[in-house]
This record gives structure tokens, sequence and C-alpha cells, in this order.
């Protein structure tokens, strides 16, 4: 009796706890929207005085400028707003890219760190040691004027048949692949295709699981895979083209170019940026308890063996949360960019249209909401990897 | 990012607006702000021991000498292209003396007052020799470098466009960055105002291994500017400027600017403030042109210091000639 009036009255209270806090928590949010929207009316009040343009009107202007690499339709009559968007697309270009490497490199370091031989684990440290303590802009710019150096002017270009592959200190021509009319068909087919392969992997682990017995899919797959886009090329009469890059006036042009810029800066961010995820993988693994480490040699399973199956499926639960920041920061990182020439969203749309326009206020503001969009995408993907992991392992 | 904390301080407190008063601010802090190019020779330049020196400098001392009698009374903000008119519409300094082309769009829409034309140039591109160009027009599919948040962008644009030309542009924020890449070969040409070529030369490996093109495609007027809304202050910063090129019109330079003070003509002694009152009405005493031509010269003593065949750059006054003598600097008179 006393313990249910006790305990209804612990539930009263704390009910009455989580009240407050909303109620707090909302008057706190509110006040800051009061200061932001006062901030707001006065800069723009401001602006209007020194007759300084405001507005987001200037987005569908002309540009008037030209952007080194456009993956998207882009000429010089193209509005701020496409800017905008190419910046947005070259800044994830770049990032994707450098997730990939780092996050390969930082579990080749991170793990190779705690490895028995003396050797791997000491190169491994130091690499953690260098990469971490010298300033990243400083590796931006080593790679950029390295990778330069090291290239050839385009007069001796190294070069593969007519146009297979050309590199020079413009970058890397490679043939380009052109979808025709009809392409979206083979390139369904092909989708359809990964799709189906990956169901009926998964079917046949289930049925491992559950029987012991691995049905044999490996030859259904490779017809779904293989098949299904094939019949579609075939139907479609192959729609596709090769585009071949060609010598033109000073320089080749066509083709797939891949410019030193790009590469320098992925190269240095996935380089700076594993040394960060090499100390998480290695704090993950070791807060794997011996035991299991034990128990895995106990079974008679090979170290590398022991570290996949084992060890870093259990690690994963302590690294996805601090590696989903380094993702943040390689993203934003990326806005060094603009000391190498390479056209991200800072460089062209917080720079060239910032200056172009003056509309310093409009133009950082959308800059900061898509670096805001762009982290809580990266949260978003990596709280829902994580879950999936984590619900795994129960 | 320096832009970005200057957009944040602009939007917290609002614009540092001109008011009534820059003047008197000024006098009353004891120097000028003036923000400059972080170094381009000619324009502005620091020594290893932070002295500056070239035209934009010279033009702010100036205006130091006339409101303080005292030429170092000033205090230089380097500022990089990209984020000078922010700097200057958040009140970093009274006033912009960074080679900077007047043109409509920052006239009218960043809320500042361009005051005239101390230099008048033109965008050209230099090419290493070995490339073997004569001209601009052979540039086809180039890959050109220059530096963002300037002119030059939308010119170089402007001109592959105009004469169907395919191009790539490469835009770094600093000028060391671009310079070393045009050096290292990542670019068949450097682009942009030919006065700054002709810096930049001088900064390459072997400057002797690139030629500046002949073609001058664009017009760039540079000069200063002040931020809107103190029309008094802006009159104080045009008459100087307007003083040095009389004062070179009418003979006066620093040397003979005491003698000067004593000659009979009008005009001269109008403009070293033996007759009228044209120092009071701008807030300064009568001598205020004097002391501009005493300490820093006029604006021939300052082109040749600073561009002349003295000097490595070595540039012709071309455009930048008296009008009586071919050129363009032209100053209404004082009366
Ligand atoms: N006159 C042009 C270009 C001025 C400009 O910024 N030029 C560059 C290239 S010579 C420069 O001065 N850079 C030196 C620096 O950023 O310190 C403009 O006003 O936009």
């Amino acid at each position: 009796m006393l313990r249910r009036s006790v305990e209804r009255m612990a539930a009263r209270k704390s009910a009455r706890q989580y009240w407050r806090s909303l109620a707090w928590q909302l008057a706190v949010v509110a006040a800051a929207l009061l200061v932001m929207a006062w901030m707001a009316v006065n800069a723009v009040e401001s602006l209007q005085r020194q007759h300084i343009a405001s507005g987001f009107d200037f987005l569908n202007e002309t540009a008037g400028f030209g952007i080194l690499q456009t993956s998207v339709h882009y000429t010089e009559e193209s509005s701020y707003g496409r800017v905008l968007l190419i910046g947005i697309i070259n800044t994830i270009i770049v990032a994707v890219i450098s997730i990939v490497l780092a996050t390969v490199l930082g579990f080749l370091i991170g793990i190779g760190r705690l490895s028995m031989n003396w050797l791997v684990s000491k190169v491994c440290a130091a690499y953690v040691e260098t990469l971490r303590n010298i300033p990243l802009l400083l590796q931006i710019l080593f790679w950029y004027f390295g990778v330069l150096e090291a290239l050839p002017y385009p007069r001796n270009s190294v070069r593969v048949g007519e146009g297979l592959f050309i590199l020079n200190n413009r970058g890397l021509y490679l043939p380009l692949l052109q979808s025709e009319s009809g392409a979206w068909l083979v390139w369904g087919a092909l989708t359809i295709g990964v799709a189906a392969a990956l169901a009926l992997r998964s079917w046949a682990v289930r049925k491992q699981m559950a029987t012991g017995v691995r049905p044999a899919t490996t030859g259904m797959v490779f017809g779904i895979l293989l098949g299904l886009p094939a019949l579609a090329l075939a139907a479609t009469g192959i729609p596709f083209s090769l585009n071949w890059p060609h010598l033109d006036g000073l320089n080749f042009d066509g083709g797939l170019h891949i410019f030193p810029e790009l590469a320098a800066l992925a190269v240095a961010l996935a380089t700076y940026t594993a040394a960060y995820i090499a100390e998480t993988v290695r704090a993950g693994l070791q807060s794997v308890s011996r035991g299991q480490r034990e128990a895995a040699a106990a079974l008679g399973l090979k170290p590398s063996l022991a570290v996949r199956l084992v060890l870093i499926p259990q690690a994963m639960r302590v690294i996805v949360p601090p590696l989903a920041s380094e993702y943040l920061s390689i993203t934003k990182n990326s806005s060094l960019a603009i000391a190498i020439g390479y056209p991200e969203l800072v460089s062209v749309f917080a720079g060239t249209v910032l200056n172009q326009t003056g509309q310093a206020i409009e133009v950082i503001t959308i800059t900061m909401g898509v670096y805001l969009a762009l982290s809580l995408l990266t949260s978003l993907l990596m709280n829902w990897y994580n879950s999936a992991q984590a619900m795994r392992g129960e | 990012m320096r832009v970005l904390a200057l957009a944040a301080l602009m939007f917290a407190f609002g614009m540092a607006v001109a008011s009534a008063g820059t003047l008197e601010q000024v006098k009353a802090r004891g120097y000028l702000g003036c923000g400059v190019n972080e170094g381009t020779p000619g324009f502005s330049t620091p020594d290893a021991k932070g002295n500056w020196t070239g035209l934009d400098v010279d033009y702010c001392r100036g205006i130091a000498a006339a409101i303080f009698n005292d030429k170092t009374k000033v205090r230089f903000t380097p500022t990089a292209s990209q984020e000078r008119f922010a700097a200057l519409q958040a009140g970093q300094f009274e006033v912009l003396s960074r080679n900077t082309t007047w043109t409509m769009d920052r006239d009218v829409s960043l809320g500042l007052e361009f005051i005239g034309v101390d230099f008048y140039d033109g965008q050209g591109f230099m090419v290493p020799k070995k490339l073997g160009i004569k001209s601009a027009l052979e540039l086809n599919n180039a890959v050109v470098c220059t530096q963002t948040g300037t002119t030059t962008e939308l010119n170089a644009a402007d001109f592959f466009r105009t004469h169907k030309m395919k191009y790539k542009i490469l835009v770094y924020q600093k000028e060391a960055e671009y310079l070393a890449a045009y050096d290292m070969g990542r670019c068949d040409a450097d682009t942009t105002d030919k006065s700054g070529l002709y810096g930049d030369r001088l900064r390459l490996k072997n400057p002797e291994d690139h030629v500046v093109l002949p073609e001058t495609i664009s017009k760039e007027p540079l000069g200063p500017s002040v931020r809107q809304g103190d029309p008094r202050w802006a009159d104080l910063c045009r008459w100087v400027l307007f003083a040095l090129i009389n004062a070179e019109e009418l003979g006066i330079t620093s040397k003979n600017a005491d003698a000067m003070r004593n000659s009979p003509s009008p005009e001269i002694r109008r403009l070293l403030g033996k007759e009228g009152a044209f120092g009071r009405s701008l807030g300064l005493t009568d001598d205020w042109a004097y002391r501009i031509i005493k300490q820093v010269g006029n604006y021939g003593e300052i082109f040749e210091r600073n561009f002349g065949m003295q000097t490595p750059l070595k540039i012709e006054r071309g455009l930048n000639n008296l009008w009586t003598k071919g050129g363009l600097m032209y100053a209404p008179p004082i009366r």
C-alpha cells in the first residue's frame, strides 16, 4: 500500500519535472529565435540604410564566370543558383571519395597499430603521430604542389593509346562512357540485377544459419547480375558511346577529366583523417575484452579471421559514433580547397558569388545551411547504420 | 575564413554605418585606418620591418598628412581581394586603397563609394615564353589561373566567350598559391590587371622566361573607396587625390613645395593654401595640400617612385600620364 503511493508520488513528481524542463527548453528556444529574428531585422535594416543589396533574388541572376569542374550542365550564362548546386556537388564528390579512402586506410592503420609485428605497429603509430600533428592546410598544399611537381607538361604527357589514358600536370584524362537514349533501361536492369542478387545472398545466408547448409546460388547470382543488363543492352542496341579525350588548342579536351586539385585534396583529406580514424579503430578494438580474442583463438580461427569475424563486429559499436564525426570533419575540412582552387561550395559560392554580389549575409547563411544539412544527413546515415549494427549484435 | 567572421560581425551588430563624423572619429583616434593589398609590388608591399610602400600606401599617407600633418599616422590593414569590401563595410578601416577596380556593381550595390581613379589599368595575360604564343587569341583551350574575388574572373570569362574559345579557369584564394601554381606549369596563363602581371613576374623563379601578351581585355580603373553615408569624408578623400594630380600639373613637387608657396600664380597659391579657405571647408587647415605634397610628393613623383623606370616594375606612364601629356589624369580645378 505504502509502496504504491510512494511510487505514484514519484511518478507524479517526475511528470512534473518533465513538464517543467520541457517548458524551460521551449522558453530557451523561443528566446534564441527571438534574438535571431531581431538580429536579422537589424541586419536587413542596416543593409538597406547602407544601400547594400539584400534578399535572395540574386540566385536567379546570371553568374558570368567559369568554373573548373562541373558535373552538371553549366555555362557562364547559368545562374548563381546553379553555381550553388555545382558547389554542393563538388563538395560531395570530394567528401565521398575522401571518406571511402580514409575509412579503408584508417582501418588498416588502426588494426596495424595493434599488430603483433613490431615494425608494422611502430610504422602505424608513427603515421598517426605525424599526420595528426601537421596542420591540414599544409598537407593539402604539400600534396598539391607535390603532385604538380611530379607530373609532366602536356607536351610530355604519359600516354597509353590515342586517348585511353593521358596523364599530365593538367590532370588525368580517360575515355568517358556516355549514355544515349534508351540507356536508362540498361541502368534500370543493372539496378534490379544488383538488388535481386543481394536479396538472393541474404536468403542464402539465412538458410545457412537455419540449416547449416548454404544453398548454391553463385550461378544464379551471376546470371541475374549479368543476364538482365545484357538483355537490356541487346534490346536497346547498346545505347552507349565513348567520348575520347583529344588534343584541342593548348590542352586535351573531352573524355573524363580528373583534376589535380581534386586528387590532391582527396588524398590530403583522406590521409589526414585516416590518422584519426585509426585511433578510433584502435580504441574500438581495445574495448573488446581479451577473452573474446582468446576464445576466437581457442576455436582455432586464424588471427585475420578472428579480427574480421569476432573483434571488428563487436568493436564497431564503439567505433561508429566517433567515425560519424570524422566524416563530418572531412566534409567541413574540404572547404580548405579554396587555397588550391578546387571549386567546392566555399570556393565558388562563399567566395566568388559572395564577392560578385556582395551579399555576404545571405551567401554565408545559405552556405552554413548546406553544411548543416550535409552534417545532419551524415549523422542520420551513421545513426541508422549504428542502430542496425547494435541490433544485429543483440 | 575571415569573411565568415566578418559576415557574422555584420549580422550581429549591423553594419558600421558610416555616419557623418568620420573625420572627427579619425582625428580623435589619432590615426587613419587604411585597407591595402597584402603585397603587390607598386601598390602596397610591406618590407621586413613592416614599413609599407606603394601607390595605394602613399595615397593613404597623403590623407594622414592632410589631417595630422604627419604622413606616418596610418594603420595599414592587409586584405585579400575576397574580403576587402566586407572589411570596409564592417568598419575595419575608413579608406580602402587596394588596387580595386571601380565597377558599377561595386559602386551601387556594395554600399561603398568610389572616389576617383589613381591608376588606369586593364587586364592582360602572362604566359611562359616557351609556349610560343604571341597573342591572347592563340589561347584556345588554355588553363588560366587567377585570384578569387576579383573582376578578373568575369573578364576572362567574357574574353573567351566573345572569341568563342574554350578555357579552364582556376581561382585561388591567395596570390602566393596561384603564382606558385602558374610557376609550376599548372596553368598556361596568369591573368590579372597588367600592373599586377608585371608585379607577379618579378616573383617568379625566372622572370625573364615569361611575357605579358599585348592584348588588354578590359578597363580596370583602380581607385580608393569609402563607405557610403558620409559625403564629407568622401569629399575629403576625393580632394586629396585631386590635390596630388593638380600638384603635378602645376609643377609643385615635394622638393619645391616650400618655394612654390611664394609663387605669384593664383592657382598655385590656392592649392598651397595661400589664398582662399579651401582647407577649412574640408574640415582641415588651409595648408592641407601643401602638407600632402611636401610629405608624399605629387602624383607623378608617387608614380615614378613606385612603378617608374627606377623600380624593378618599369611601367610606362601611358594612360596614367597627365591629360596635358596624352594621358587620362585630369583633376577638377581648385577654385
Ligand atoms: N583590380 C582587380 C583585381 C585586384 C586584385 O585583387 N588583384 C590581385 C592579383 S594581382 C591582387 O592584388 N592580389 C594580391 C593580394 O591578394 O594580396 C579588382 O579590383 O578586382
